[in-house]
């Protein structure tokens, strides 16, 4: 399919855009066919989101112009942007849990009747919307916080698809899917652009991206520094592109003495999603957990950490059984938790980057509940370069920072609070290649300083390149373990569909 | 970017960091215009500043006599001015405090006597009598006596010194109760019962004085432990609100709310449905002294709970952690904070400020009463969230609750001042709190948006 040849649906020129303390866009040209799929890539920070928020109508671009249909748009409002027939999918989602998915899929837009809201025809147009996608399985009479991260993502693309766009924005749409669930949304997307729509999609998964997109486009600190056609790259040119150096290895090589047995979980169990689980990870250990999303495994690491309580089983520590009530409780007998949602569960966004980077340490950097300021800046300043995270000021809301960013702080929070077991639930979650391989350099730093690493994880070659053993989960239990030396994809894959 | 936007963006900025500041500091100016009016300085004011004349005129010492009337306010000018004098070469020959036939009484004594008479000090008042105006006819001898005035002046009432430490006296009570309240809020809470809770402290601190601590007969001793009682009772109401909000997991407003019922019930069982008088002259020491270069104790107490609780919110770790509290509840969980035991706490320390408010009203009063601190809730968290304080919990600062607290009491004062009618009053302090919450809600978008 030949762009050109079709109708230009969108013209973005010389847009830029100043954020106090960085250039988060400079000079942008970009432009868009009905019909194609463009995908956008580039490291944390470097400018994807804002783009994407000035074409959703939520920023101002400082200069530049946006040109949808051959004319010059002024993108005031989300909800102008919405009627001018772009649909956009947040980073994070902006569905209202406590709502059907009917009432979603229509928010804003419902057909009344002398304002009582024609319920019944909005159940069927949704059931139909939702066909069409291939997901005839979601009721759209239930509330969208009953369903899976990846029915709520085709329940944003039935949103989208029900107010007749023309323009399909998604902003790392797979990032919290499992690869089965990546390679269906894939799918829909490509009948979706066979019915004419332009699609635009940021990923950092490079597999995804040489696989759907028709044209990849290249940002690296807000400048765009490439457009290709599909035909002309492959991933080595893809990351040079956007780290601007070539990347020897994905996954740096750890030589590390397996030690005594750090964490010992004994028949572990709460309800019906974790059902007796076992296994032990020794000191300086890296211990993959991968399974389908739902499998149990963030549920695991929950109980574990002590977020949650516990039906049954126990949790040793270097030998000593600990008594958890409380992530507290977890921290003093030394584990701690990367969640996987890092809005929700890891943040507090409207603070500062220092205040989130101090919350877990702050026993550590007092004295009699007096914080010291001058160990708090030294420690902030020591981890968020140890972890490779870009910021403006300390001072910055935490909310402000990119996708990736967040999760480096995060990371550094826990690379700071000495803890001596680690769980990371998809630390590496949005974060850029490069970044990535940085991540798994502090992983393995942690792993040679003796302390032991649980990390979940979906993307098989993460796990298999980055951990000493695998075990696979499905429905709440352990279904196999894997040395990873010797595991293969087929392999895990197998065990993980039980 | 087109100069509305700049304009806009430049007004939020403000509005962030120095709005409630510049707000207040406008109000002021209006009133201070609005009451721009004539001073006579017929009061300790003029008796100060006749003093002060009267030392420029004679540096080297001189024989004054002072006149004024027998009103009150004549004797504070007459004290005032002996106090000012007090000290100085100057000497009173005599002090007239009467009618116009006493002075004529005092005036042949001194035109006999030999020595000599410089001046007379009089009070405006007393300038007026036809007497003095006769003066050099009447008395040759006293004919070279200047007669000395206090000069009115222009200046706002509302600027007055009295007035300023009036208002300041009558935002102690909020402001104090409001410091808790702002820590509630920014753990992400909300709690409707601090009136009844200041009440309740009010009658079981008049009635454990009464009943236990010998009534009028009370040692200061006694009574600060039947006040430190009462405002414990009040950190046991907070507490148990706390503990039914977060294990309970009822909501803060049903919970306080429920709270505020019984709280205000209790305080009317304690007093018997009436007020309580009987207590001690210096009770009122803490509500009416003023032992500090003249502020009132209240406001001094005021302004050390700010500066501390400034203190605790930004420098300590439970100040950050009532922060994280309030922003992300489950991430502050997920980092290890206690969730749990600082949502307790905080009710806690507003249960006991509300009882401490209640105490310092008392001692203002001098009783007790159980109607006390009706629609104080409201004036709290009206003061916490006019200060920038997000209802949505996790950001705010202490400083903004006392600009707020002050913000509402100088409306409420110039207006008085002014003249408006109190119901008046309401609309105008409603309108304000609107525009409060507006603002904030300006300043949330564009966070987001910028
Ligand atoms: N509201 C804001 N205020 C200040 N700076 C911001 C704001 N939003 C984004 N930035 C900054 O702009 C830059 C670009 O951010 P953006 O979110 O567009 O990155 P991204 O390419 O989407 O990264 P990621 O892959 O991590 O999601 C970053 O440095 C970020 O910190
Ligand atoms: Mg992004």
């Amino acid at each position: 399919m030949e762009p050109g040849s079709r109708e230009t649906i969108l013209e973005v020129r010389g847009v830029s855009k100043r954020f106090p303390g960085v250039q988060a866009l400079a000079e942008v040209d970009l432009s868009l066919a009905a019909g194609e799929v463009l995908a956008l890539v580039g490291e944390n920070g470097a400018g994807k989101s804002t783009l994407i928020k000035i074409l959703a109508g939520a920023l101002r671009p400082d200069a530049g112009e946006v040109r949808l249909y051959g004319c010059r748009s002024e993108l005031a409002s989300p909800a102008e942007a919405r009627r001018r027939g772009i649909a956009v999918m947040y980073q994070e989602f902006s569905l209202v849990p406590a709502l059907s998915v009917a009432a979603n899929i229509f928010l804003g837009r419902e057909t009344s009747a002398v304002g009582v809201i024609a319920q019944r025809g909005e159940w069927r147009r949704a059931r139909e919307l939702l066909e069409q996608l291939g997901a005839a399985n979601i009721d759209p009479r239930t509330p969208c916080r009953a369903l899976s991260t990846a029915q709520q993502q085709l329940v944003e693309i039935a949103k989208a698809l029900a107010t007749d766009a023309r323009l399909l924005v998604m902003d790392e749409p797979t990032a919290a899917l499992s690869p089965a669930e990546s390679e269906r949304l894939l799918a829909i997307a490509r009948g979706l652009r066979a019915r004419g729509l332009g699609i635009l999609f940021v990923s950092h998964r490079l597999e995804e991206v040489l696989q759907v997109a028709d044209r990849v486009m290249v940002l690296r600190d807000g400048r765009l520094v490439a457009m290709r056609p599909r035909g002309e790259v492959d991933r080595e040119w893809l990351i040079e592109a956007m780290v601007g150096r070539r990347l020897e290895q994905e996954f740096p090589r750890r030589a590390v003495a397996v030690g005594e047995p750090r964490l010992v979980v004994r028949d572990l169990r709460r309800g019906k999603r974790v059902c007796g689980v076992t296994f032990s990870i020794r000191r300086g250990e890296v211990l993959g957990l991968t399974g389908l999303v739902g499998a149990g495994r963030s549920e695991t690491a929950r109980l574990i950490c002590g977020a949650d309580r516990r039906d049954g089983g126990t949790i040793e520590v270097d030998g000593r059984p600990v008594e958890l009530r409380s992530p507290r409780d977890g921290l003093r007998a030394g584990i701690a938790l990367l969640p996987e949602d890092r809005k929700s569960q890891g943040l507090v966004l409207s603070h500062s980057v220092r205040h989130n980077f101090s919350l877990p340490n702050l026993p550590r950097l007092s004295r009699a509940g007096w914080i010291v300021r001058r160990r708090e800046r030294c420690e902030l300043e020591h981890w968020l370069s140890a972890a490779h995270v870009r910021i403006a000021a300390a001072e910055q809301p935490a909310g402000q920072l990119s996708g990736g960013n967040q999760q480096k702080l995060l990371l550094a929070r826990w690379l700071a609070a000495r803890c001596q077991v680690l769980l990371f639930d998809e630390p590496t979650r949005g974060v850029d290649v490069a970044a990535k391989f940085e991540i798994y350099q502090l992983i393995n730093n942690l792993a040679a300083a003796g302390k032991a690493v649980l990390l979940i994880s979906s993307e098989l070659p993460e796990v298999m390149g980055m951990c000493d053993r695998i075990l696979v989960m499905q429905a709440g239990r352990i279904r196999g373990e894997l040395v990873a030396a010797e595991a293969t994809q087929e392999q895990i894959m197998r065990l993980a569909v039980g | 970017m087109r100069s509305w936007q700049v304009v806009h963006r430049g007004l939020a900025l403000l509005a962030v960091d120095y709005g409630m500041s510049l707000v207040l500091l406008v109000v002021a100016v209006g009133f201070s215009v609005a009451t721009l009016q004539e001073q006579p300085a017929d009061g300790p004011e003029g008796g100060r500043q006749l003093a002060r004349l009267l030392a420029r005129r004679y540096p080297t010492g001189g024989r004054v006599v002072v006149v004024a009337r027998e009103t009150q306010a004549d004797a504070a000018f007459a004290q005032a001015l002996a106090d000012g004098l007090a000290g100085s070469p100057i000497e009173v020959a005599a002090e007239v405090r009467g009618r116009p036939a006493e002075l004529r009484h005092v005036l042949e004594r001194l035109s006999a006597a030999p020595e000599r008479i410089d001046a007379l000090a009089v009070h405006p008042a007393v300038a007026r009598w036809p007497l003095l105006q006769e003066l050099p006819g009447e008395f040759p001898s006293l004919r070279h006596v200047e007669v000395l005035v206090p000069r009115s002046h222009v200046w706002p009432s509302f600027l007055k010194a009295d007035n300023l430490l009036n208002i300041a006296n009558q935002i102690a009570v909020i402001a104090i109760m409001a410091v808790g309240m702002t820590m509630v809020v920014i753990a992400g809470g909300i709690d409707l019962s601090v009136g009844s809770l200041m009440a309740l402290a009010a009658v079981v601190a008049t009635r454990l004085i009464r009943d236990l601590a010998g009534a009028e007969q009370a040692g200061a001793w006694q009574m600060a432990a039947c006040c430190v009682a009462a405002m414990a009772i009040c950190g046991l109401m907070g507490l148990f609100s706390g503990m039914i909000t977060t294990f309970a997991g009822i909501p803060a407003f049903i919970a306080t709310l429920a709270m505020m019922l019984v709280a205000s019930g209790l305080a009317y069982m304690t007093a018997e449905g009436e007020s309580i008088y009987e207590l001690p002259e210096v009770f009122v020491w803490l509500g009416r002294g003023a032992d500090l270069a003249g502020i009132p104790n209240a406001v001094v107490l005021m302004l050390l709970l700010y500066a501390a609780a400034q203190v605790l919110m930004t420098r300590t770790v439970a100040g950050r952690y009532i922060y994280a509290v309030g922003g992300n509840r489950e991430a502050a969980r997920l980092a290890g904070v206690p969730v749990e035991r600082v949502t307790v706490l905080v009710y806690v320390a507003c249960g006991v400020l509300a009882g401490l408010g209640g105490v310092v009203m008392a001692s203002q009063l001098k009783s007790g009463a159980p109607t006390y601190g009706q629609m104080y809730e409201l004036y709290v968290i009206a003061a916490v969230v006019v200060g920038g304080t997000s209802l949505s919990g996790g950001e705010g600062q202490m400083i903004g609750t006392l600009l707020g607290a002050l913000l509402i009491a100088v409306i409420q004062n110039g207006m008085n001042l002014t003249g408006v009618e109190s119901y008046q009053q309401k609309v105008v302090l409603g309108s304000v709190i609107l525009a409060a919450v507006l603002i904030d809600r300006w300043k949330r978008r564009l966070w987001q948006r910028v």
